[in-house]
This record gives C-alpha cells, structure tokens and sequence, in this order.
C-alpha cells in the first residue's frame, strides 16, 4: 500500500491540493469536506494531548478556525493534514499551559526517565486477547493504558501508529527531530505493551484431558 | 545477534524497512530467542489493538457545533 501511495505522489497531486485551492478562490464547502475529513482525527489528537473533552473541542475548533485563515501560508510542500496537526498540537499544548496555569508546557517534557526502554514482561499473550473484553472494557483499558504515558510519547504513537503518518511527517506535525521521533515510538510502543500485557497475558488454564493424556 | 541489537532495529522490524541480509540473522535469532519473538508478536498486537479500537470517538454533537462555527466564521472572513 505505501508503495502504491509513494508512486501516487510522484504523479498526481495529494486530493486535498485541489480542496486547498478551491478554498483559497473563495469555495467555503470545500473547507467543510477537508474538516469533516480530519476532524476525528484532530479531536483524538487535541484529546490525547489534552486529556479534557472540552480543551479537546475547544482546540479543534480553534484549530480549524486558524487554518482556515492562514491557508495563504500553507505550502504544497507538506501535506495539509500534517500542518494541520502541527497548528492542533500548538494549540493543544497552550490549552495546557492555560490549565496549569502559566507552566511551561512542551511536547519534550516528562521525557527524562529512561523508564520502559527494556522489556521486563515476556508473557505470551492469549491469541486474540482483545476479544475476552467487550467493547466498553476494552476502550476502558486502552484508555487507561495510554493515558499512562507522557503526552510527548502518546501523540508520536498516535501520529505514527494510529494515523500511520510517515517518521518524516510526524516530526515535521511536532516540531521534532526524526532521531527524537524513532527513540519516543520505540518507548511508547514496548511501555504501551508491557502495560497492556497485565491484560491480554495467556491465562494458565488447567491442562486438557487431551494434554494429560499425552 | 543479541537481544539488545534485536531490541535496537525493534521498530525497524516491524514497519519492515529491514535489509534482505539483517532479515536472516533475525531469524535467526527469533528461532532460538522466545524472550524476543514474545516482544515482537506482542508489540506488533499492541499497534493492531489500538489501530483497530477508537477509543476517543467523536461525539455527533461536537462535530455539529464545530461545523456550525466553522461556517458562521468562514462567511465573515472571506
Ligand atoms: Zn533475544
């Protein structure tokens, strides 16, 4: 698939050129394709930084809003959708910063431990795990693993895992370096497993009659 | 190889960018490494869960506010 897509963007343009330009000559339903297109990603990510439903909308809002008025600044050179996340991500963390009060709020803080960075768990997990939970306590417990993570970590996940964004344009969407990117996606993905790992690890369940016999 | 130069090309691995002749020692290792084989299957799982389960769903209501400014917002500016 990424193949198919790489050739893709040698030969035509992205779709969302051709939505950028009709804005800019002044077409407002084309803006609401390209929001209606990226608002559940946008809010995931304003809520995975925020961890408040009311920032998260706030900041989607803002977030759209802003674009939309500094469309003249965005260049075909990057992907509409990863500006957009570097502009949701900006006001995201201001959102933050407002909550805390005036503390300096970035996407590098909580980042000193080196915790996670080894794997301790070497369970085997159960063959399709998630399907011993229904869909509420799985939510729950995804929610609860993720949130466990510093927030510098949750959104390179989210970005490169869940959005499937390339390293390149996670760094470019948060401002980092692509090295900063690779060693925050190796933590956040063995922490996320170590930590879910509680969850979907194979229960030893009594032999079979047929393992005894054998 | 060792498990510490397995853990290193870790993510490598799994978003298969890995040379033709690293994927043999892989094997290797994986054949003799349960340790590792274990963090592999269980990390690639993890991305699967997430990418297969929203878990911060959009509400109907949110989306329609957001379009209702959007639009009022838009008309001024342009
Ligand atoms: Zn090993």
């Amino acid at each position: 698939m990424s193949t198919i897509q790489s050739i893709a963007g040698q030969n035509e343009q992205h779709p969302d050129v051709a939505l950028v330009e009709r804005v800019r000559a002044g077409d407002i339903a084309a803006y609401d394709t390209l929001v209606r297109k990226y608002e559940r990603q946008i809010f995931r990510i304003a809520l995975h930084i925020t961890q408040n439903r009311e920032d998260a909308e706030d900041v989607m809002q803002d977030a759209f809003l802003k674009a939309y008025e500094k469309l003249d600044q965005f260049q075909g050179n990057s992907k509409f959708y990863t500006w957009l996340v570097r502009i949701a991500v900006n006001e995201s963390l201001m959102r933050l910063r407002k909550r805390r009060t005036g503390k300096l709020v970035s996407i590098d803080e909580d980042l000193k431990t080196e915790e996670g960075s080894v794997p301790r768990d070497f369970a085997d997990w159960a063959p399709n795990p998630e399907q011993n939970y229904n869909q509420s306590e799985l939510a729950e417990i995804l929610r609860k693993t993720i949130q466990g993570l510093p927030h510098g970590f949750r959104v390179v996940f989210v970005l490169r895992d869940v959005d499937r964004l390339s390293t390149e344009e996670t760094a470019e969407a948060l401002g980092l370096s692509v090295p900063a990117v690779k060693s925050r996606l190796l933590r956040a993905r063995l922490q996320l497993r170590e930590r879910l790992s509680r969850y979907f690890r194979r229960k030893s369940a009594p032999p079979t009659a047929q393992e005894k016999r054998s | 190889m060792t498990c510490t130069e397995f853990l290193a090309i870790l993510d490598d691995v799994i978003d298969e960018s890995i040379a033709a002749e690293t994927r043999t020692e892989i094997e290797t290792h994986l054949k003799k490494c349960g340790h590792c084989e274990v963090v592999l299957n269980t990390t690639r799982k993890t991305i699967e869960i997430f990418r297969c389960h929203e878990i911060y769903e959009l509400p109907t209501e949110v989306s329609e506010r957001l379009h209702t400014k959007i639009m009022d917002r838009c008309k001024k500016v342009r």
